[in-house]
């Protein structure tokens, strides 16, 4: 909440706000009000829009291509967000316990993917997958050849391909937001629970786990959001394909808007979208913030 | 007490861990690093201690690497510098100062930072080109500036209310305006903050793929992103110079990121939710 600010009325504020909030209204504002307005046309970006209400909404669970990009958001919201915190929870409880020598060369490089531009991850990746890449390398040289295919061309495979993309460069990040969360917890607590006779696992549930709440609910609120939002990945590593077995809600919003020449629907695909992100991330902390804190 | 064994295992997941998040990094460096494997005659450059570093000199000549970075260059310093100035000035309003409006403001701001360009990137595309403003570096540059005040807005407004009250009320008690104020007394003691939201605003930029290109198809403003896109698309006859592009697109987040690690770390950790 926004408490009382310090300071004592001045007038003169408008003026230092003015030049960020130009930019800001004519480049963020005016365009999701735009967004809104043109998600209730028929349009195909040339000629004269049709009014049509809320039919580009209505087809967003009607229309079957969009209900599975929808869908397949929901599932690398497994691989992004789930994945990851169940990974980082380990990593981080048992690196807070242990004194390791090099815990910061490790985090530097498990923060790493972060920092380097989608677009590269996704070509690497992409080197991993091929058909005559990395990972069936690897696969042949332990004998599964068996199993070695192009993971990326593949209708069953393909998504989980870019799910554990996904789990890949999260992963990194959620386990440094935990660390630095369990960091801060007392050790009186967990001299506490050893007094009570917990073992190492009733310690984690007791005293670990509640108290990085607001750390897995920072962690989760970020890659459920990335998850929604995997638009470069998809279009270097598959373009929605094959079929639409990869198609996600950021990637429809371009592909509709440039390649099918369906405004309305990609401006009503995109609102929905935030309004999605709006709505996760309010729940989320909501449920952060109950229970016991 | 941590018995031996313990310590060996925590060693042995730790590295494990680690080599999985550097895999595909490595595979992109070594494969830049290895000898050229496209079908056509053998280009072998200069090559050192049996690194080909030939690949680069390649990659930069065909891939057209050069035009890219030059404008990504552009882009991202006038991004960074635009809107580190621009949130400077509403975070110190929103700061330490009170107005009428002021938490409507400010909800709007943080309407922003979650904000998906996918969301506005589209309208925007059609009323530039109404105004006959795609194609330009302004229909790269000032969108992100948008979508980078919501943040900076957010971090500095966070930095200035926690700033000491009783300095500012000296140096106005001295007869220092508002502006020097700003620039002279709350300033300098903010650099690390300055810096973390510098280096976010950067890495932001300088990785930004959808936005370049919608707005762009004219080949002298394309970022390097998205040449590294259109490279991969056109180019082929094996992997080393996609690589060897691929290593020149991340390099300078990379080095940035190496000297300057606990700005991104910290400024990440703190609920940067524009991502």
């Amino acid at each position: 909440m926004i408490g009382r600010p310090p300071g004592e009325p001045r007038r003169v504020a408008y003026l230092f706000l003015l030049p960020a909030f130009l930019v800001y209204a004519a480049f963020l504002l005016y365009p999701i009000g735009r967004a809104v307005h043109l998600s209730l046309y028929d349009w195909d970006g040339l000629s004269l829009g049709r009014w049509v209400g809320l039919a580009n909404y209505a087809a967003i669970v009607a229309d079957e291509r969009l209900r599975a990009a929808f869908g397949h958001a929901l599932v690398l919201m497994a691989f992004y967000a789930l994945a990851p915190l169940a990974i980082g929870l380990t990593l981080a409880a048992i690196l807070n316990h242990a004194k390791v020598r090099g815990l910061g060369f490790f985090r530097t490089v498990v923060f790493l993917p972060q920092v380097v531009a989608m677009v590269v991850v996704a070509v690497a990746w992409r080197r991993v997958y091929a058909p005559d890449g990395t990972l069936n390398d690897l696969l042949g040289a332990v004998g599964l050849d068996s199993l070695t295919r192009g993971w990326l061309g593949d209708y069953t495979f393909a998504l989980p391909a870019v799910g554990v993309v996904g789990t890949w460069f999260e992963t990194g990040l959620v386990t440094v937001l935990l660390l630095a969360g369990m960091s801060r917890i007392p050790t009186e607590l967990y001299e506490a629970a050893r007094l009570d006779g917990a073992g190492a696992l009733r310690e984690f549930f007791a005293v670990t786990l509640p108290s990085v709440r607001g750390e897995i609910a920072v962690a989760l609120t970020l890659t459920v959001i990335a998850a929604l939002r995997t638009f470069d990945l998809v279009y270097i590593t598959t373009r929605g394909g094959p079929g639409d077995s990869t198609s996600v809600p950021s990637y429809e919003v371009y592909h509709r808007a440039f390649g099918l020449g369906q405004v309305g629907s990609a401006a009503a695909i995109g609102v929905t979208l935030t309004v999605a992100i709006f709505a996760i991330s309010f729940v989320i902390n909501r449920f952060a913030d109950r229970g016991v804190s | 007490m941590i018995s031996r064994s313990e310590r060996l295992a925590n060693y042995v997941i730790l590295t494990a861990f680690a080599a999985f998040a550097l895999f595909p990094i490595l595979t992109i460096l070594l494969a830049a690093l290895g000898p050229d494997d496209s079908a056509g005659p053998a280009r072998q450059g200069f090559s050192v201690a049996g690194l080909h570093m030939g690949n680069f000199a390649a990659a930069w000549e065909i891939g057209r690497f050069g035009t890219y970075l030059r404008s990504s260059l552009a882009v991202s310093l006038f991004v960074v510098v635009v809107s580190v100035v621009l949130s400077i000035m509403s975070g110190y309003a929103f700061g330490t100062m009170r107005f009428r409006g002021q938490s409507v403001l400010f909800y709007l701001f943080l309407l922003g930072i979650m904000m998906p360009s996918e969301a506005i990137a589209v309208p925007l595309y059609f009323d530039l080109r109404t105004l006959g403003m795609i194609d330009t570096f302004w229909s790269v540059a000032l969108p992100q500036v948008a979508l980078s005040v919501a943040f900076g807005t957010f971090w500095m407004r966070a930095y200035f209310r926690a700033s000491s009250r009783a300095i500012v009320e000296a140096a106005r008690i001295d007869g220092a305006s508002v502006w020097r104020i700003l620039w002279q007394v709350l300033v300098p003691p903010a650099r690390p903050a300055i810096v973390t939201l510098t280096v976010l605003v950067f890495m932001w930029t300088w990785n930004e793929f959808l936005i370049p290109l919608i707005m762009v198809t004219d080949e002298s403003l394309r970022t390097a992103p998205l040449g590294l896109a259109f490279f991969q698309g056109q180019y082929t006859s094996g992997f080393t110079l996609l690589a060897a592009g691929s290593v020149i697109v991340a390099t300078p987040v990379v080095i940035f990121y190496l000297f300057l690690q606990r700005h991104f770390i910290r400024g990440l950790l703190q609920g940067a939710v524009r991502e």
